[in-house]
């Protein structure tokens, strides 16, 4: 530790910050990323959504041919029954079984660990007194989280697209509730389906974010996300709320499916992403909001 | 809070817009107006309508088995587009008296002319005339054949809305597909779940759900106490045979389901109780709603209706929606179409607004089930003019098979399941494809090759059969499957066409070729699939002959192959809330970019107005803290504290835990705001997040690293984060400041608290910032590298930097610092160097035998400033300008035994005196 320190005053400038400094070169999305992609956490995420499709070729590869018949969700359920028939509808159903709940922990543990982890860490201070002003680091953290969930949807379904296709044939896309769809049709629908699920999940996300701004524990912000999304779809069950039910976050959670009739009924999927994007922006603007006045002490 | 509010919206009264006046009504009917039938009646008025402001009428008719109060939902709709609807529950049923005459125009349709005469006498209904009201009919089902045949009946009426009714009811119970004989085959579900249904008068109130109610889907009969005693029609008094059936409707109904053959009495008597007799008289504007989920009055029944009043020049529009009696109310988006098609065509014929409604014919087809509300969904089609059931152009698809045998089981068991007659709405989605069971060796199939392209068939498609039967006679049930690639079977709304053949011959080669018309449907048969025709024998809805015997069946004419006709009608599809939601939806993006290009120009524009003005007298002096404040509601962290950090100086923060140290440096590093006071930091103010704060390295309150980084990847992650070219951190220096060695490259999470701690001094100092604060620096260092430590951060100060050190090892400040602020409870109670702190007169301590002797040779003396007793055996003294060996000598010359003599910590001393003994914290104020 014998070191001689080189002397000289390091210039300064005129609104008092050290040479070099910009606030707007701060922690930028690169550095952002990168500090995330180390990260188990986001390794193990990521590992999983590609494992997936793995687990369910498998599973279908020794599973035999009995199944207890079309229980729960009528004739949707044939989505199961055909997932071994292409590429697309077994890329349809990794979609269609991670969509109630993997991705939903996926995205709210992108989202919830942003601020709460780096509090725990105590690597929040730091960062702040670097100075990275406040709404630069939410921005930068909010982005390079929604970009890891992207990552994880294109994953899964990359994967499975790849998987069922090597095994199972490019054929055309069958739902069980419309015609068959031709391939080419059928892979736009299938990526518009992916992209719906996306945009739902900006709900998880923004919720996630918010909690992980309004805590210091990740998995504090983690779990209440998706607790509070649980209750949600719990509520949506009871038909007795009636029109109530439109304004749950979850309500339209499952629209997707009104992309395999044929012709694709969009109207839920367009009230859908209205929920979803009038969440998110209430939730990222309450976080926000709540972190640029916060008394940082972590 | 916002469960409260949301209580209170559900449960604030909300003006209806209407009010209902209950009354019973007396009418003389019968065929000579001789009996006395008293109506239970409701009449919904809108708000405002009075005798200065009169408002056009409409009769609201129920469904078979229903009363005034299932269709209450629909009223009030409709008394909201300011009409006065008058609900009543027909004759025999409810709390009216009287029987069920079945529509008969000696009896209910009679009714109704009285009604009219009611509404007529009221001053707040708009006339026509004296004794003329301007009126509506509307109503589905039983309901809807009353419109018909009142408007027939009664020139008063104005414009008629007749869903899902029959033509002819006889056609209706007795179905009859093939273009041979009237002779049909009895309904028998259908017939049963109606006629139990009028045993008891009909269900009372209840739900009264739009068309469900309006259709008598017949469910189980109402509650018994429904029924009033004034008629003499109580439960008690019914007639076991026939309930509140009227006497003939009653035995003519017994004798046809016994004997499963329409007589000629009964069909003239079903023939008077069905609007195809009267159609001709039908002058009033008609729009005629069908559903397609009906295998009770099935298309063909609206089409008889539609084509009977247009052959008087009378404006008649249809249209077709994917429910009925077996399908319910259908989608959502057709229960609007209906609502909003039935509002147009009254707020013409009636009110007058509007344009003459287009004699547009609209239908919907199923497109698929409601991904969210599990319903179904359907797509509106439009076509300029009605084409009818075959359609405006047809398309051939052969099907092909030789004869088949098929039998006939003995009274009809078992046999096939199409349709659950009386199970109602709600159960429609299973009727998209069907329910269909076709039994082995009870029915013969006939099947297409794949569909080159998809065929959307709208109307009644038909295909020729012949038939062989050993007795001459067969009944039949002709089926259209869409079969998809896979094999799986739909049948479109599981409807079928019976048929009642006669006069065949026992072999087939010499049967001629009978024309079938298939139930009418809406649906697309995608290209690739077949289409199949199956011949039954038996269905559990329909009777069927007794007799087991062996029927040939086959398709088309002996020479050749069966061909299928489809009738086409291409449809523009009706644009629905769809485009709305879309441009709400892009509103609300466009909306979303406005408002966050507003909040970032309102951040900027406050971002410039905040002081960014530099104190010129301290722009040299690294940090200057005036008055700092601090609290946490009412506690009070740091009261008020002062000092100043010039260059070249290493500042130690002195205090006891909890006197307000680390919530200071919180506040120089922009973490949390400061409650009042002033910071300038080389003269320029400090806010969270300002620049300036760039020119600071800091360590507050331990190490913060990312665990699953290195060493040295935190420290690069770290100087990334700042944006700063690579080049100034000083990277190297860092790293040998951190001495960890090897160890740098091992994950953060691995590492001991004091490696922590020398990486997190490493950190603050990259870049070698020109003031460096450092909270509990030696935290967790052994004695080697807190030496190394103090020798380091004395020459980073030797070079116009700064250093602020908190500590609470005073040693280390004293060796470390050249200056020192003491902090106690919130404030300052001490600043300056260390040595003026400390003062000019070191004590010491010693340890006597004889405590009053030393005292007193202490006394005597010369040049010892002062002493003090602490304990039984210890004396503290400040020797002056006395040495220590003078001291001990004159003690030891008079006799005093010395344990022990130990010079005293100097700052310690200064320190105890200025905060006491007291180690309680500002926290415990």
């Amino acid at each position: 530790m014998s070191v001689e320190l080189k002397t000289g005053r390091a210039a300064a400038q005129a609104d008092g910050a050290a040479e070099g400094y910009r606030a707007g070169r701060t922690l930028t999305y690169a550095t952002e990323f990168a500090r995330q992609w180390r990260r188990k956490r986001t390794q193990l995420a990521l590992g999983f959504m590609v494992v997936l499709p793995v687990i369910l070729l498998i599973a279908f590869e020794l599973g035999g041919s009995d199944d207890d018949g079309r229980s729960g969700r009528g004739q949707f359920s044939q989505l199961s029954d055909a997932a071994i028939s292409g590429g697309l509808n077994f890329a349809m159903f990794a979609l269609f079984v991670s969509a109630s709940f993997l991705l939903v922990v996926v995205v709210a543990l992108f989202h919830g660990d942003t601020v709460a982890a780096e509090a725990s860490w105590g690597s929040l201070r730091y960062l702040l007194a670097v100075p990275v002003p406040r709404a630069r680091l939410l921005g930068v953290k909010l982005a390079v989280a929604l970009s890891y969930s992207a990552l994880a949807v294109l994953a899964l379904l990359g994967t499975a697209l790849l998987l069922g296709t090597v095994r199972y044939g490019w054929h055309p896309l069958q739902s069980g509730i419309a015609a068959e769809i031709p391939p080419g049709e059928g892979l736009l629908r299938l990526l518009a389906t992916a992209g719906f699920l996306g945009i739902n999940m900006l709900v998880v996300a923004g919720l996630a974010f918010l909690l992980s701004v309004l805590t210091d524990a990740p998995l504090g912000a983690v779990g209440g996300a998706v607790l509070l999304y649980i209750v949600s779809s719990i509520l949506d069950q009871i038909t007795a709320l009636g029109e109530l039910r439109n304004f749950l976050p979850t309500h339209f959670a499952q629209a997707y499916l009104g992309l395999l009739t044929t012709p694709m009924q969009f109207d839920d999927i367009i009230k859908g992403t209205i929920s979803a994007v009038c969440y998110f922006t209430a939730f990222c603007a309450l976080a926000f909001y709540r972190f640029s006045r916060k008394d940082v002490v972590s | 809070m916002l469960l409260a509010g949301l209580a209170a919206w559900a449960v604030w009264p909300e003006d209806p817009g209407y009010r209902t006046v209950d009354e019973r009504v007396s009418v003389r009917t019968g065929p000579l107006g001789d009996q006395d039938v008293s109506l239970d009646t409701r009449l919904y008025l809108p708000d405002g309508a009075s005798a200065g402001n009169k408002v056009p009428a409409l009769l609201l008719a129920h469904g078979f088995g229903g009363t005034k109060e299932s269709v209450a939902l629909d009223a009030q709709d409709l008394a909201g587009l300011g009409y006065a609807v008058l609900t009543w529950t027909a004759q025999g049923f409810g709390a009216s008296t009287g029987q069920i005459h079945l529509n008969s125009p000696d009896y209910e349709v009679r009714d109704a002319q009285r009604l009219l005469d009611h509404l007529a006498k009221r001053d707040d209904i708009q006339l026509d005339a004296s004794g003329d009201p301007r009126v509506g009919v509307l109503g589905g089902s039983y309901g809807g054949a009353l419109s018909l045949l009142l408007a027939a009946q009664d020139k008063r009426v104005d414009a008629i809305v007749p869903m899902i009714t029959w033509n002819d009811l006889g056609k209706s119970l007795f179905a009859q597909s093939a273009a041979t004989t009237d002779d049909g085959v009895f309904k028998q579900a259908w017939a049963g779940v109606f006629f139990s249904s009028g045993m008891s008068g009909g269900r009372g109130g209840g739900g009264g759900l739009d068309l469900e109610s309006l259709g008598a889907n017949g469910e189980a009969p109402g509650e018994g106490g429904e029924a009033p005693g004034a008629g003499g029609a109580g439960p008690a008094n019914l007639n076991p045979q026939c309930g509140r059936w009227a006497a003939d409707i009653c035995q003519t109904y017994l004798r046809v389901a016994a004997a499963g053959r329409l007589d000629a009495d009964s069909r003239q008597q079903l023939a008077a109780r069905s609007p195809g007799s009267v159609l001709n008289q039908i002058k009033a504007p008609t729009l005629l709603i069908q559903g397609l989920a009906d295998s009770l009055f099935p298309l063909t029944e609206a089409d008889a209706n539609a084509r009977g009043i247009a052959a008087n020049g009378t404006p008649v529009r249809v249209a077709w929606f994917s429910g009925g009696h077996d399908g319910g109310d259908g989608p959502q988006s057709d229960a609007d179409r209906l609502k909003f098609l039935t509002a147009q065509w009254f707020d013409h014929y009636l009110k007058g607004n509007g344009e003459a409604p287009a004699a547009s014919f609209t239908y919907s087809r199923i497109t698929g089930l409601d991904a969210v509300d599990r319903g179904t969904m359907a797509t509106g089609y439009q076509i300029t003019d009605y084409p009818g059931l075959t359609g405006q152009s047809a398309v051939q698809v052969p099907v092909s098979g030789g004869p088949r045998t098929v039998a006939n089981p003995p009274n009809g068991t078992p046999a096939a399941l199409s349709s659950l007659p009386g199970t109602g709405s709600g159960a429609l989605s299973s009727f998209v494809n069907g329910v269909v069971s076709d039994l082995p060796g009870q029915h013969a199939r006939f099947e297409s090759a794949p569909l080159a392209q998809a065929v959307s068939v709208v109307g009644t498609p038909s295909v020729q059969i012949r038939a062989a039967s050993p007795t001459g006679e067969a009944v039949l049930y002709v089926k259209l499957y869409d079969v998809d690639p896979n094999g799986s079977a739909a049948l479109s709304m599981g409807l079928i066409a019976p048929v009642r053949l006669t006069g065949l011959p026992t072999a087939i080669d010499q049967a001629r070729p009978v024309q079938v018309t298939l139930p009418g449907i809406v649906r697309e048969f995608e290209a690739g699939h077949r289409l199949r025709i199956t011949i039954a024998t038996a269905d559990q809805s329909y009777l069927g002959l007794a007799a087991p015997v062996d029927y040939t069946v086959a398709v088309g004419p002996a020479d050749g192959g069966g061909l299928v006709t489809l009738p086409t009608a291409p449809g523009t599809p009706i644009a629905t809330a769809d485009a709305l939601w879309l441009y709400v939806l892009l509103g609300l993006v466009a909306l979303l970019a406005v408002g966050l290009a507003i909040v970032i120009v309102v951040a900027r524009r406050r971002h410039r107005r905040v002081d960014h003005s530099v104190s010129a007298a301290h722009a040299d002096t690294p940090l200057w803290v005036r008055g700092l404040r601090k609290t946490y509601g009412d506690f009070v962290a740091v009261d008020s504290i002062d000092f100043t950090v010039e260059r070249g100086q290493v500042v130690g923060l002195l205090g006891p835990n909890g006197a307000g140290k680390t919530t200071s440096l919180r506040v120089l590093m922009g973490l949390t705001q400061a409650t009042a006071g002033e910071v300038l930091i080389f003269g320029h103010r400090l806010a969270p997040g300002a620049p300036v704060l760039s020119r600071i390295g800091a360590l507050v309150e331990g190490p913060g690293f990312l665990p699953h980084l290195s060493g040295e990847q935190n420290l690069a992650a770290y100087w990334r984060a700042t944006g700063r070219p690579w080049e100034e951190a000083r990277f190297d220096d860092a790293l040998a400041i951190a001495g960890l060695g090897d160890a740098v490259k091992r994950k953060v999470k691995n590492y001991s608290h004091g490696m922590k701690q020398r990486l997190a001094v490493a950190q603050a100092m990259l870049g070698l910032p020109e003031l460096l604060v450092l909270d509990e620096p030696t935290d967790g260092l052994d004695p080697p590298q807190i030496a190394e430590m103090r020798r380091v951060l004395q020459r980073y100060a030797s070079d116009g930097r700064a250093v602020l050190v908190s500590s609470h090892l005073l040693a280390e400040v004293e060796q470390t610092c050249t200056h020192a602020v003491v902090v106690h409870k919130g404030r300052v109670v001490a600043s300056g160097r260390v040595d003026e702190i400390v003062g000019d007169s070191p004590t010491t301590l010693l340890d006597v035998t004889d405590i009053d002797l030393a005292s007193k040779t202490l006394d005597r003396l010369d040049g010892v400033t002062g002493y003090a007793v602490d304990g039984e055996r210890t004396l503290v003294v400040d020797l002056g300008d006395v040495s220590r060996t003078d001291a001990v000598s004159a003690l030891v010359r008079a006799g005093v035994g010395i344990d022990r003599v130990t010079p005293r910590r100097r700052l310690e001393d200064a320190f105890l005196a200025l905060v006491g003994d007291s180690t309680a914290g500002s926290g415990d104020r």
